[in-house]
């Protein structure tokens, strides 16, 4: 079993993030604006399911390519200190009398001591996916838990169980357990370790026991509530991230928004090649004297199509899920950040309260002690997970704008040779020409 | 042969092209844009001194004018075509407004481009209408239209007639209007499609743009990837514009693709040429059948074919000896022109026949010349476009590493 290309684990002391007050340098001479009209809300995702190898699965069905092993060894420090491994896969369609939905099998792998087994199978749906996140949110407000895939998609879906829906799906779901996995404090949450493990009927008999999600959306409310009221007390260090991530959130999305539109355009223009290529070669059936030319150009159009196919796949398999993720993780930062805000206004309120009751106030006094106490946990607990999540948003990034720029390399190279090797054969014959005519 | 041609004595360019306003036929004001063609002989280049070039300035419509009048008095030679008269196989960025400076500058090259295959046409060449075109600034429109070409060109009635009608056209000729009506469908489908393809390549290039800009906002709050961030999106904005050049240059392919697909319109024009003179022949061989015909019966008196005239000089009486000789002379004399005629129709049709097909092999020689050039050309574009863009990327790759 392979492992999987992962950032590095335990997050390093951070330094304070973001707020760099330098403006923007102006543009010279920007480019062309793009006009995103409302089609551009469309969060269609295509995956293509070109090529075989993904990096991030290990499964026994699909063979590892060694340049997705490659990608492992780059970034992994310390492999060794992994040990829970989860796949999630094999989408199976459930028809019952009253729904369609889709399951999807979860494997774990784990040599840790407080699992009975070492090895778990489980299918689980969607639904389940959001019953672990409610809960995973409910027990750690302050801590940043990562995106599940929407529910829906926007605009324009027609089929809500399409092959390249589910794909998507199944893939950003199989991330979403991962990076709990990975998470200092995220992998020991018993209701994760249940999600793993319980049988079906184990798992249904565990919800019905919890809170559920009203009680989250309740506390969302709360919290957008105070933070309109405003915190007087909020700490510098927040307000910085804050600041950043209204920033980072904006450029995420226009950064996810540009990139699908490349996609779409790609795709156009690999269609419109496919219909040119063949061109030339008609153009022979009429044409003695220019068929090797025109062959050739044929098959470098031709080989020049595929290669612009891989470049697609490429984009949609690294660069468009990351981005992605991280337009969902700017939302769930955004819920943190309020999330810390009212936990901080309960305790400005209850010393409010004091400052003007007298008669309660041993009791005013205990509660404040333990709100204090809640305040400082939510705070550095926000703190270290803000540092790795930052830690890590900027490896990802890094990653996936390097592969964009290895796929486009590989993509010109590929074509340069197609057309270099054309125009030898085509000037090697011409020399020839040159050499039977000066003969006598 | 070729030291004949005009283009070795004299050197002919279309430099420039600028726009005017004036009066037309009907006294209206128009806009429209006029050419400087420049002649130099070519010997003063040699001896080293360059002596100022003789120059005059004509508007496409006289172009126009000039090769109507080479296609009427020379019909068995494939005229060169002129660039379009419109903008056509347009994609989106590219305009269809002849008053652009991107098309006026397209044509002022494809007029450049007919005067020099005119002047290097062994035959067309010498014309003195040419000539005078290229070297006479006045008075040179009232000159061609004194020629009477116009009146001498035929109606495309006559020609389409004869196009259905004729009965054992050469099989060359029939072999090559299939030719260029293929070669013409092929182009036609080609440049379609190279305009569609131009459309989104300028599409992935030019939205590339925005990373720029965005990665410049987002290096602003950004510590470490900053620099990396904001250098990256410089080249990315780089990429985006070089589409611009590289789409500019292959316009220029399409057009050499456009000469010939006019060019197929050209061929065809000699065939119709063709079959005209080769109808005209079977209909006058047909005629003088009929008046032999005619003849003989009169002078046997038998009616082998139903003829009105027999009916009625059975009805109303014979007619008399003197009458039955005086027709036959006519006849015969009818006969001996038609001979004469139909001799000299053969004579004529196998001439045309023989200098048509003569520069109808000069020009396939000439097309596979330049369109396995054109090609050559289309790869040595790609090659220039996959280079730029491994540069621009390995910059940005290196830029992301920093990051």
């Amino acid at each position: 079993m392979e492992a999987e290309s992962w950032v590095p684990g335990p997050p390093l002391s951070g330094s304070p993030p973001g707020g760099e007050g330098a403006a923007a340098a102006a543009q010279p001479g920007a480019p062309e604006e793009l006009t995103f009209d409302d089609d551009e809300e469309d969060l269609e995702v295509f995956s293509k399911d070109i090529s075989l190898t993904e990096a991030n699965s290990f499964s026994p069905l699909m063979p590892t390519s060694p340049s997705s092993m490659i990608n492992q060894y780059k970034f992994e420090d310390e492999p060794e200190l992994r040990d829970l491994f989860i796949i999630v896969d094999d989408p199976e369609s459930h028809i019952t009398a009253i729904e369609t939905f889709i399951t999807y099998r979860v494997v774990t792998k784990t040599s840790r001591g407080e699992f009975d087994s070492s090895e778990y199978e489980v299918r689980r749906r969607y639904q389940d996916f959001l019953w672990l996140k409610s809960r995973l949110e409910e027990a750690h407000p302050t801590l940043i838990i990562p995106p599940l895939p929407e529910k829906f998609i926007m605009k324009g879906i027609v089929e809500r169980f399409s092959d390249e829906f589910i794909e998507t799906r199944r893939k950003a779901l199989h991330k979403f357990l991962n990076r709990i996995a990975e998470h200092p404090t995220l992998t020991f949450n018993e209701d994760f370790k249940i999600f793993l493990t319980a049988q079906a009927w184990e798992l249904s008999s565990h919800k019905k026991q919890g809170p559920g999600l009203f009680s989250r959306m309740g506390q969302t409310v709360r919290a957008v509530a105070s933070s309109v009221r405003g915190v007087k007390n909020r700490p510098d260090m927040f307000t910085d991230i804050n600041d950043y991530m209204e920033t980072f959130t904006q450029k995420i999305n226009l950064l996810d928004k540009i990139s699908q539109r490349i996609y779409k355009e790609e795709k156009g223009y690999y269609y419109e090649l496919k219909e040119y290529g063949p061109i030339h070669t008609l153009w022979c059936a009429s044409e003695e004297e220019l068929v090797d030319s025109l062959k050739g150009i044929a098959s470098c159009i031709d080989k020049c199509c595929k290669a612009t196919e891989k470049r697609m796949a490429g984009l949609s398999e690294n660069l468009l899920p990351v981005l992605h993720e991280y337009v969902l993780y700017s939302e769930i930062l955004m819920g943190v950040l309020k999330r810390r805000d009212q936990i901080q206004a309960e305790l400005d309120s209850k010393v409010d309260a004091l400052s003007n009751k007298k008669a309660e106030k041993d009791q005013l006094t205990e509660e404040i002690g333990n709100l204090e106490d809640k305040v400082e946990c939510a705070n550095n607990a926000l703190k270290a997970d803000w540092d790795r999540w930052k830690q890590n948003m900027q490896h990802d990034m890094k990653t996936a704008f390097l592969n964009v720029a290895e796929n486009n390399m590989d993509y010109y190279e590929q074509c340069l040779a197609t057309w270099e090797s054309f125009l030898t054969s085509q000037t090697v014959d011409l020399h020839l020409e040159e050499d039977s005519e000066d003969r006598p | 042969m070729m030291e004949d041609c005009l283009s070795k004595k004299i050197e002919i360019s279309v430099s420039e092209a600028e726009k005017r306003t004036g009066r037309n036929a009907m006294n209206m004001q128009e806009t429209y844009t006029a050419y400087l063609i420049e002649t130099r002989a070519v010997e003063s280049q040699t001896e080293g001194q360059c002596s100022p070039p003789d120059s005059l300035w004509r508007r496409y419509s006289e172009f126009e004018l000039l090769r109507n009048y080479l296609l009427v008095n020379y019909p068995h030679i494939v005229v060169p075509p002129l660039p379009e008269k419109r903008a056509e196989f347009v994609w989106h960025k590219l305009s269809a407004d002849n008053m652009d400076p991107d098309f006026v500058e397209r044509r002022r090259i494809g007029l450049e481009n007919f005067l020099i295959r005119v002047a290097s046409h062994p035959i067309i060449c010498q014309d003195k209408i040419f000539y005078s075109f290229l070297t006479q600034e006045g008075g040179w429109k009232e000159m061609v239209n004194e020629t009477g070409f116009q009146l001498k060109a035929d109606s495309r009635l006559k020609a389409l007639n004869a196009t259905f009608r004729v009965k054992s056209p050469d099989k060359r000729f029939t072999d090559l209007k299939h030719y260029s009506d293929e070669l013409q469908s092929v182009i036609s489908h080609l440049l379609r499609v190279r305009a569609r393809v131009a459309d989104r390549l300028y599409g992935v290039y030019k939205v590339h743009g925005n990373y720029g800009r965005v990665f410049s906002e987002w290096s602003a709050i950004e510590k470490e990837m900053g620099d990396g961030l904001q250098s990256a999106g410089h080249h990315m904005d780089v990429y985006a514009a070089s589409i611009d050049d590289i789409l500019e240059e292959e316009e220029h392919y399409a057009d050499q693709l456009k000469e010939y697909l006019f060019y197929a319109e050209a061929l065809r024009a000699v065939c119709r040429k063709h079959e005209l003179m080769q109808y005209d022949l079977e209909m006058a061989a047909q005629d003088l059948t009929s008046k032999k015909q005619q003849c003989e019966e009169l002078a046997t008196g038998t009616v082998r074919t139903f003829s009105l005239k027999g009916m009625t000089s059975k009805l109303f009486g014979q007619e008399t000896p003197e009458q039955r000789e005086g027709k036959i002379k006519v006849l015969e004399e009818q006969i001996h022109e038609g001979e004469e005629q139909l001799k000299s129709k053969n004579t004529e049709g196998r001439e045309f026949v023989e200098s048509a097909w003569a520069d109808i092999e000069r020009f396939k020689e000439q097309k596979n010349r330049d369109l396995k050039e054109a090609l050559i050309n289309y790869a040595v574009m790609q090659i220039s476009m996959c280079k730029k863009g491994i540069q621009v990327w390995t910059n940005a790759k290196e830029c992301f590493s920093k990051m």
